[in-house]
């Protein structure tokens, strides 16, 4: 410090460089056009647009009151359906994802075909909806509850697989080098060496992917595999609106109950 | 303990891997649950393999896609409806969720407040997005427009659940060094919160997007405009093969969509 004071250095500090910086504007310069172009070329009828306020309120008002004797009747039953079909969708959906996701794993499998192929199973479930796998399932296995459980199945395995997948890769070396060096076969590896560290993991994401099937399987019914979403369907071709106002309102309760529910568990095993 | 006195008791050693009796005891409630429920929905392995008989006839039904040119039309406005509905409705519904978000935050909202935001947004997650498309469907009438609106409402379910939580984990110490300054409130969320939040709401907003793109060929099964309804009805109608073409689009669209959202992602990291 002692020396002449040092020349100011001409410097402009930025937060990106300049890559960056056209990558970003390229991005929000395509946003707004997709935006505009999507609103200007929108197809939407202004005529059904002025009664809007007025079919709101009567939809309202054919709602309330509630038919609460249709409950006991055939909601009751749907509803418990319901449950069946995410739960057992959701197990079975744990059992198929559940190997194919240590053949994903790369730490697990050391095998890139392999973990292709296990990658590519998931990201064709993930990317068939569950409605449309529910279509598939129903021309095939017929309507009913058999191809509520496989749509939900077969939708899950993507997601818990990918979520599971990522957490094995994440398991510590130590543990799994200290039973390579006792001589351990493969099997016990698994068992003692991973399954203790990502079984939190495996737990969450189940709840998670249960809680997501609880809401994805009272739509299913719409298109005939099963559940509340039948009786739905038929109260909505029927326009008994205070049927489908309760039902709706059965749906919301159930939702925020296992919410409630998962929520909980998961605090206590995390 | 290798110094152990020979006179003391031998302690027995503990077991090398203890029995974890919670998760042994969910495994096998699970496992009785699996065999309950199988009864009750009356799953069985005959049924399981008329259905896999079905199947085939129906795949033989289903190739080779059709690729029609009058087919080809309809579904090329048909997708280009579903890619406008999505992009629209993420568009709005992320603009609506930043608010809303802001709202629910506990940490900025008096608890009135982020109460009744957090009630709606409790009511807009429940509901699938088809079955908000089938209320407004009755509302504005079959078209995209039922579409747009139901999906705005998934939207903002899910951004401002995601974009609250955001808000709640930021850094207070930089919303007090503002606030010090005597900044008024919008300058406080300008310049103390937005730039904390900003990177993960680009984030939400563009898996909503992927979201809302998957959602958007499937709010027309009930008339919400999009690829949906000609979906189904040549599904209806038994026309497999182009049920197999459509699937095979939206597929695409799907895939090509979830690989330029993970780019955009990395961009805004």
């Amino acid at each position: 410090m002692s020396a002449a004071p040092l020349s100011p250095v001409e410097r402009e500090w930025r937060r990106f460089t300049p890559s960056e910086r056209i990558a970003r504007a390229t991005i929000y310069i395509l946003t707004a056009i997709a935006v505009v172009w999507s609103i200007k070329t929108i197809e939407i009828i202004p005529e059904f647009l002025y009664d809007a306020p007025a079919q709101t309120l009567d939809l309202f008002s054919r709602m309330w009151p509630f038919d609460w004797a249709f409950y006991p009747k055939e909601i009751h039953a749907a509803l418990i359906e319901t449950l069946h079909i995410a739960t057992l969708g959701t197990i079975l959906a744990l059992i198929l994802a559940l190997p194919l996701s240590f053949l994903a794993a790369r730490n697990f499998t050391r095998n890139p075909i392999l973990n292709f192929l296990a990658q590519f199973i998931f990201v064709s479930s993930r990317s068939v909806n569950s409605l449309i796998w529910a279509l598939l399932f129903v021309a095939v296995f017929g309507p009913g509850a058999l191809s509520g459980v496989l749509s939900i199945a077969f939708r899950s395995i993507g997601f818990v697989g990918k979520l599971f997948g990522e957490a094995l890769e994440e398991a510590q070396r130590g543990p799994i080098e200290a039973l390579t060096a006792t001589g351990a076969p493969k099997s016990m590896i698994l068992v003692k060496g991973y399954w203790p560290q990502v079984e939190p993991a495996f737990w969450s994401v189940a709840l998670l992917r249960w809680d997501i099937n609880i809401r994805e399987s009272a739509v299913l019914g719409l298109v005939g595999a099963g559940g509340i979403g039948v009786a739905l369907d038929s109260a909505l071709n029927n326009l008994y609106w205070d049927q489908v106002g309760l039902i709706l309102a059965v749906i919301f309760s159930v939702v925020v109950l296992t919410e409630i529910v998962t929520s909980t568990i998961r605090r206590r095993i995390i | 303990m290798s110094l152990a006195d020979p006179a003391l008791p031998a302690k027995p050693r503990p077991p090398a891997f203890p029995v974890n009796w919670t998760s042994r005891i969910a495994w096998i409630g699970l496992a009785l649950y699996t065999l309950y429920a199988t009864s009750i929905l009356e799953l069985s392995w005959a049924r399981f393999v008329t259905g896999l008989d079905n199947g085939a006839k129906f795949l033989a039904r289903m190739f080779p896609p059709n690729f029609a040119a009058d087919k080809l039309e309809l579904i090329y406005t048909g997708m280009l409806e579903s890619i406008q509905i999505a992009v629209v409705s993420t568009f709005f519904g992320v603009l609506l969720s930043m608010p809303l978000g802001l709202m629910a935050a506990r940490n900025l909202s008096p608890g009135w407040l982020s109460w009744s935001a957090r009630a709606l947004i409790a009511v807009f997650r429940s509901f699938h997005p088809v079955i908000v498309s089938i209320l407004f469907v009755k509302a504005v009438g079959f078209g995209a427009l039922a579409g747009i609106l139901a999906l705005i409402v998934s939207s903002m379910g899910f951004v401002s659940k995601l974009f609250a939580e955001v808000v709640e984990e930021m850094n207070a110490k930089q919303v007090e060094a503002v606030r010090a300054t005597g900044a008024s409130f919008w300058n406080v969320l300008i310049f103390a919160v937005m730039p904390q939040v900003m990177a993960r709401f680009v984030g939400l907003a563009v898996y909503q997007l992927d979201s809302n793109l998957r959602n958007s060929t499937m709010v027309g099964i009930v008339g919400g405009g999009g690829i949906g309804a000609p979906l189904f009805t040549a599904y209806q109608r038994f026309d497999y093969d182009v049920v197999l073409t459509i699937l095979l689009c939206i597929i695409g669209l799907i895939m090509l969509a979830e690989m330029a959202s993970g780019r955009i992602r990395r961009i805004f990291q």
